[in-house]
């Protein structure tokens, strides 16, 4: 069709110049009939008015040759088309007569399966390319359908480990109508599929991701797995709390999700996840989306909780192939997975990046490297760590901290360009400086993920990125989003976009009601929290950019005020959940004594506050814990407050 | 004493325990207990259960969240001299159910809030000292979560 449309450009304007020739013929005659200018007969031309001579004679001549050739070339490019499509006819018959042999070995019940939900599936689009009609022997056609899925599938998922026992067979079968489906299958995937479940009863939940994992949390990758004793923590991905309570970094277990094919006959509804697949269109006019295999699912309700993707640096890209493969964007459970192997096996990791994630692994790999002997460096632009978010003299601070985990700090360090020599990798910074390495850890940032926004239509927000909705987290009528993907409009902070995992929590919860008709905005403020080993810990909520004036309010530290201790006696790991975990009454260990920790420095304990307009808008809370809410209600007041000392009381901050 | 110290655009205070004995002057605006924006705990303001509040941890959303939800529903309406009496059959529903996912709902002693009454055990005279257990629970969850009216996120597995 290509091919058609280019030759027919070539054609256009020599037709066009003979067609006005022949108009200006015609005209000059006077007559003005208004002619079409392409494919004009040949026979029109001899035949027109007038005493046209022997110029008219070769524009017949050329007009003629290109309809000729035209039509000729028309029908050679049809009858190579038929003969594609031969081909491909055989193609599948071929593929689906061996992939059956395999299901038949190993499925027993999936024929059935399939075959019971074919009489259902029908009208589900078939590919254009899959031709089911025309397909000859039935058997072929039952498993053709599980086949086209599953080819699709298994090429994406051969780079991926293997995915979760249970949900292998499962995936396999795509309903075509779901009343809830919610795109991405993170964090606030997960926290909208239980607010629907909770509010909606009986709901059928519909998540669709591309990965090959069930829902995860994405904290425990970059602290609390890296502390684990366990040595074979990256199969179990199982971590320890400070307490000794241990969980898994799935949200649910495999046996909560139910099997997308029952998701539509399931009595009381339930969670299906479909690994493995990727949303790649989105048609909002007609309430459907079509994955990467063709296969199409409508829905009435739809959350896109893409997340996002890692982002990287511009000289690693064009560095090549070589230094490609020695670089980790840090995200996902594979992405661990592969960083502990290469840190038992390298002798130098560097992490570029000096935010929450590059600071966290540079302190998880420093903590490792005491053991070891591994070489571990942490290069970023700013002058200290978390030069983003926290006022200088913090930040510095916390350099040092980090510095004294074991980790090579290169602060105010530019990559100008990276190479691959004697299978190290160099880096050559824009001062000069070179370091060698084994391994980089890229963590520069987050791409949020708007691929379906050109398809779908949707609007994408120009200063932050990622899907713009309004308070509701809304986009469109039957469309929300949530996560890191969402540029939202904040009641009382203005309009932002979070990449952290209690928003994430938040915005999906919140999502989901609104799926179920709540119609509220985004009001609780969600929180995060960072942990630089074990003797420097803070939580923060709001707006937290260290360009912002600050006032921190700070007391002298005892033993007491750790990361550790305030894990323990809530009991979580997770800071968010030591809120929650207040109403429960299970009794925690008594705390064993902590070790002394010196804390010469002045910044031992405190609360900062970010202003904007004099008005706070950001709090951190530095080795404080458990007074989130006071700081979420002097956030959500948003009032101008003269004294902020008299503020910082509301903490008690020397208190435990 | 405090003292103060400013680094650009940035102030530091350090203070001492008794700089902060004295109450603070700073106003907070009153809370709204009606407001419909802020998130609720156990129990809404019209006396309906929140399935939604984190404390409940996943229990209302998962495979036995609908034998969960008619459960706890029953209970807490419930206007017998022993509250909950008439249960006993739901409550029974509601333990088969999690006995079938023994992974999600582990049969063990220590778990926190409202999960702890249902799954301690399965014989039916322990009914009675399970709808006890979720009494004692049911007053002291709502009375915590309506003390801490910001209710927290919760992204805990259901158990």
């Amino acid at each position: 069709m290509l091919k058609c449309r280019t030759v027919w450009k070539k054609l256009a304007p020599l037709a066009r110049s003979s067609s006005t020739v022949c108009r200006q013929n015609v005209k000059r005659t006077g007559l003005n009939n208004g002619r079409i200018p392409t494919c004009v007969p040949a026979a029109n031309m001899s035949t027109g008015p007038g005493g046209l001579g022997g110029d008219n004679l070769k524009y017949t001549v050329m007009v003629g040759a290109a309809c000729v050739g035209s039509l000729t070339y028309a029908y050679f490019l049809l009858k190579g088309d038929q003969k594609r499509y031969q081909e491909r006819i055989e193609e599948i018959t071929t593929r689906s007569q061996r992939s059956s042999k395999e299901e038949a070995a190993t499925v027993q019940s999936e024929p059935l399966a399939v075959e019971a939900t074919q009489t259902k599936a029908v009208p589900e689009p078939v590919p254009e390319a899959a031709p089911s009609p025309e397909e000859p022997s039935p058997p072929a056609a039952q498993a053709e359908q599980p086949a086209a899925p599953a080819e699709a599938a298994a090429p994406s998922e051969t780079t991926a480990p293997p995915p979760a026992t249970d949900s292998t067979p499962a995936s396999l079968k795509v309903p075509s109508h779901t009343p809830y489906l919610l795109i991405g299958g993170g964090t606030a995937s997960f926290a909208a599929a239980r607010s629907i479940r909770a509010r909606d009863p009986g709901a059928r939940v519909l998540i669709v991701t591309d990965e090959p994992d069930l829902p995860y949390m994405r904290p425990p990758l970059s602290k609390e797995l890296w502390f684990s004793d366990d040595p074979s923590v990256t199969e179990t991905l199982r971590f320890k709390q400070w307490n000794g309570k241990e969980r898994s970094i799935y949200f649910q277990p495999p046996s909560f999700y139910i099997n997308s094919e029952e998701l539509a006959s399931a009595e009381n509804g339930g969670v299906a996840v479909l690994t493995g697949k990727k949303v790649v269109h989105m048609d909002v006019r007609g309430n459907k989306v079509k994955l990467d295999d063709d296969t199409e699912i409508s829905y009435d309700k739809c959350l896109i909780a893409t997340g996002g993707v890692p982002r990287n640096l511009q000289v690693i890209e064009r560095a090549g192939e070589e230094v490609m493969k020695k670089t980790t964007l840090f995200r996902k459970i594979e992405d661990f997975k592969l960083l502990d192997n290469v840190s038992r096996n390298a002798k130098s990791i560097t992490i570029i990046g000096g935010g929450f994630l590059g600071s966290e692994l540079a302190c998880a790999l420093g903590r490792r490297s005491a053991e070891s002997g591994l070489e571990v460096i942490q290069m970023f632009p700013e002058k200290g760590n978390m030069g983003k978010v926290l006022p200088e003299y913090l930040s510095n601070w916390t350099t040092e901290k980090v510095k004294r985990e074991g980790v090579k700090v290169i602060s105010e360090a530019l990559v100008k360009s990276v190479t691959c020599k004697d299978d190290r990798l160099e880096i050559h910074l824009k001062d000069g400086r070179l370091v060698t390495t084994d391994h980089i850890v890229a963590a520069v940032g987050l791409e949020p993920n708007v691929d379906l926004a050109k398809s779908a239509g949707l609007e994408v927000d120009s200063d932050f990125g990622g899907y713009r909705v309004n308070a509701e987290l809304q986009a469109r009528s039957n469309i929300w989003v949530a996560g890191d993907a969402a540029c939202f409009y904040d009641i009382r902070l203005g309009r932002r976009r979070v990449e952290h995992h209690d928003h994430a929590v938040v915005s999906g919860r919140l999502a989901g009601e609104n799926m179920t008709g709540a119609s509220k905005p985004y009001w609780h403020q969600s929180m995060f929290w960072s942990d630089l080993g074990p003797d420097v810990g803070y939580e923060a909520i709001g707006i937290v950019d260290s360009s912002l004036p600050t006032v921190g309010v700070f007391a002298k530290a005892t033993a007491k005020d750790t990361p550790k201790a305030a894990t323990e006696k809530s009991g979580t790991g997770i800071r968010s959940e030591s809120e929650t975990e207040d109403t429960a009454t299970s009794p925690v260990a008594s705390v064993t004594p902590v070790p002394p920790v010196a804390h010469k420095d002045d910044y031992g304990k405190g609360v900062i506050f970010y202003l904007r307009d004099k008005v706070v808008v950001g709090i951190i809370l530095w080795n404080v814990f458990n007074r989130m809410p006071i700081a979420r209600k002097i956030i959500k007041d948003g009032e101008e407050h003269a004294d902020l000392n008299e503020v910082a009381k509301l903490f008690n901050i020397h208190e435990d | 004493m405090s003292y103060c110290r400013q680094e650009g655009k940035d102030r530091i205070i350090f203070v001492t325990k008794e700089d902060h004995d004295t109450p603070s002057n700073a106003e907070l605006i009153a809370d709204d207990p009606n407001d419909p924006y802020e998130e609720q705990g156990l129990i809404l303001p019209n006396g309906d259960i929140n399935w939604n509040c984190p404390c409940l941890g996943g229990m209302a959303s998962g495979p036995c969240g609908s034998q969960f939800k008619e459960a706890f529903s029953c209970f807490h309406y419930s206007k017998e001299e022993v509250k909950g009496s008439e249960c006993i059959d739901n409550f029974r529903n509601m333990q088969e159910c999690m006995q079938r996912y023994p992974e999600l709902y582990p049969q063990e002693e220590d778990k926190e809030s409202s999960s702890q009454g249902e799954s301690s055990s399965g014989s039916d005279s322990a009914a009675p000292s399970d709808n006890s257990a979720l009494i004692s629970e049911s007053d002291s969850t709502p009375a915590a979560a309506s003390s801490d009216s910001t209710s927290p996120t919760d992204s805990q597995i259901a158990s």
